[in-house]
């Protein structure tokens, strides 16, 4: 059953079966303004869910917001609740390590640590775990299997991530977050800096990971949101405008505007 | 689209003229350095023996070297920029990662900058007056110091610099990890940075080797071999000065050999900053 939302009763929230965040009333400011309105909204746990609109409607804000990435700048703030498992992470008392350690994240522009392949996997790890050195050999292969980089990087794991290709670069960066076994990963438009081959080896890749992790990707490319994911929101100047699961979003909408947008009539 | 003939025509000779005037003012100014090149080989090449790096500055009208010249200057170069590099690092670290709040860093810099631009002999004034005269004799010690004034600045705005360029995505990736901040300084930013820190570390050095107004007031010099720190010290500077002013023409001819040994490395260590600078602008 659809539940009504009790901020913006236009917006229909669908019930989500597992919840793996829940978002209540959440507002972003940069300094003064207001760049996320009263954001409810839940993430479901081993699925993905994406966030789409046109630049500037926040996407990638409230994604910043569930590794609290904002908080490396001073004039930034969210106001409202995030659960993570029932858990408040917007809580002053939520210890920003170990938060770190569950929420995962893969950015716009691959960014490979300068140092070898193998370190830029260890580095994560080592925060958490000493581990010995075949663990950490396992756990690194682990990680590159799993980024479906182990084929292309076994033989040079002793060089540096920055001589990789962008692809690989980025299958990199992913296999550097689910190397600490995150229970949440974001990816911030993780292809868009990508070749189309690049690209669908990493959607291939997202496929594959939410059977272990619970997955919250921003796109621009409304394709890429259609294909990979299983819920879409979509949001426009700092507004969800709806939300749901992504066959309804993409065939059905709700909202003219959602209409307007994925039909390339607008944005 | 036409193009209007006169515009093209204009535009033409505005490009003509700016370029010439710029081949003008690099003609200019290399013809400069191309002289005094020409003039420190043509006098120094003759006078840079072996001798000069086996024996002891001479007294006039007998035959010398300027070893302890050459050993003192290492020994002060040295001294003064183990000293100066990690505060100057540091220093720039705190600019670079730490300065985006608060009044600190703002005022920070702004000194940075005036001591960067601080004449060399207020240097040499200063050290001579809060340590040479408290220990009443001149020293290496106090060359060194001196030395290490001059490099702190170079090397805090080179660091600052050089952090800056490293992309903020690379420390929000860190953080993503849950890194704490001094892991990603430590690991990340500054390992990031590294080829461009060392360059300007490199910078730092050339520019103390050929600084002798602070070493006047400081270090001195010394006639003989010294190892002693706590000593006056020979140094080829002052002794270049001492020497070229001097009336013996062997003295001159010595004081030569000596500029066109401190032109040399100060020219090796700028092409090998450059190299360095290179490799990590292809590696990227």
């Amino acid at each position: 059953m659809p539940a009504e939302n009790t901020a913006n009763p236009k917006i229909i929230v669908p019930e989500i079966i597992a919840p793996k965040i829940i978002i209540r009333d959440l507002s972003f400011y940069y300094g003064d303004y207001c760049a996320l309105k009263n954001i409810n909204l839940s993430i479901a746990e081993k699925m993905v869910t994406a966030f789409i609109g046109p630049s500037g409607c926040g996407k990638s804000t409230l994604l910043r917001t569930f590794n609290r990435m904002y908080q490396l700048y001073p004039k930034q703030k969210a106001t409202g609740e995030i659960l993570l498992d029932g858990e408040n992470i917007l809580d002053k008392k939520q210890d920003l390590n170990n938060l770190r350690a569950k929420i995962g994240m893969v950015f716009q522009k691959p960014t490979p640590f300068p140092m070898s392949i193998y370190d830029n996997i260890a580095f994560g790890v080592k925060l958490y775990e000493s581990l010995s050195k075949n663990d950490m050999d396992e756990r690194v292969e682990w990680a590159l299997r799993k980024a479906a980089l182990w084929t292309e990087a076994k033989d040079k794991l002793r060089q540096s991530g920055t001589g990789l290709s962008g692809g690989q670069q980025q299958r990199l960066c992913i296999a550097r977050a689910i190397a600490v076994k995150p229970q949440v990963l974001l990816l911030d438009e993780p292809t868009s800096a990508l070749d189309p081959i690049s690209t669908a080896h990493i959607e291939k890749l997202i496929d594959e990971l939410k059977e272990d992790f619970t997955i919250v990707i921003v796109t621009h490319n409304m394709q890429q949101a259609a294909r990979v994911s299983d819920y879409t929101a979509y949001m426009y100047l700092g507004d969800l405008i709806e939300f749901g699961d992504t066959s309804t979003v993409f065939t059905n909408p709700k909202r003219k505007e959602t209409e307007d947008y994925i039909t390339g009539r607008f944005g | 689209m036409n193009i209007m003939p006169s515009l093209y025509m204009r535009r033409r000779i505005v490009n003509a003229t700016g370029l010439a005037v710029s081949m003008l003012a690099m003609a200019f100014g290399l013809f400069w350095l191309c002289w005094i090149l020409w003039t420190l080989l043509d006098h120094g090449l003759p006078a840079l023996t072996p001798l000069v790096f086996e024996q002891m500055t001479p007294p006039p009208g007998s035959s010398g070297g300027l070893l302890n010249a050459i050993a003192g200057s290492l020994a002060m170069t040295l001294v003064g920029t183990l000293i100066g590099t990690p505060i100057g690092i540091l220093a720039g670290t705190y600019l670079a990662e730490f300065g985006q709040r608060g009044w600190l860093a703002p005022v920070t810099r702004f000194i940075n900058d005036v001591l960067l631009s601080a004449p060399s002999i207020v240097i040499g004034l200063f050290v001579y007056e809060v340590y040479v005269i408290r220990a009443k004799h001149f020293s290496g010690w106090a060359g060194a110091l001196a030395l290490s004034i001059i490099v702190i600045p170079i090397v805090i705005r080179t660091t600052e610099n050089m952090l800056r360029l490293v992309p903020t995505t690379l420390r929000e990736a860190a953080a993503a990890l849950g890194a704490p901040q001094w892991k990603i300084i430590n690991f990340i930013t500054l390992r990031a940075a590294r080829a461009g820190i060392i360059t300007g570390v490199m910078l730092a050095i050339a520019r103390i080797s050929g600084e002798t107004a602070p070493l006047l007031f400081t270090a001195l010099n010394n006639q003989f071999w010294s190892s002693n720190m706590d000593q006056p010290m020979a140094n080829l500077p002052v002794v270049i000065f001492q020497f070229a002013m001097s009336p013996y023409e062997d003295w001159q001819k010595l004081a030569w050999a000596g500029a066109l040994l401190i032109t040399l490395s100060v020219l090796t260590l700028n092409i090998l900053a450059r190299v360095l600078f290179r490799q990590k602008a292809a590696s990227h």
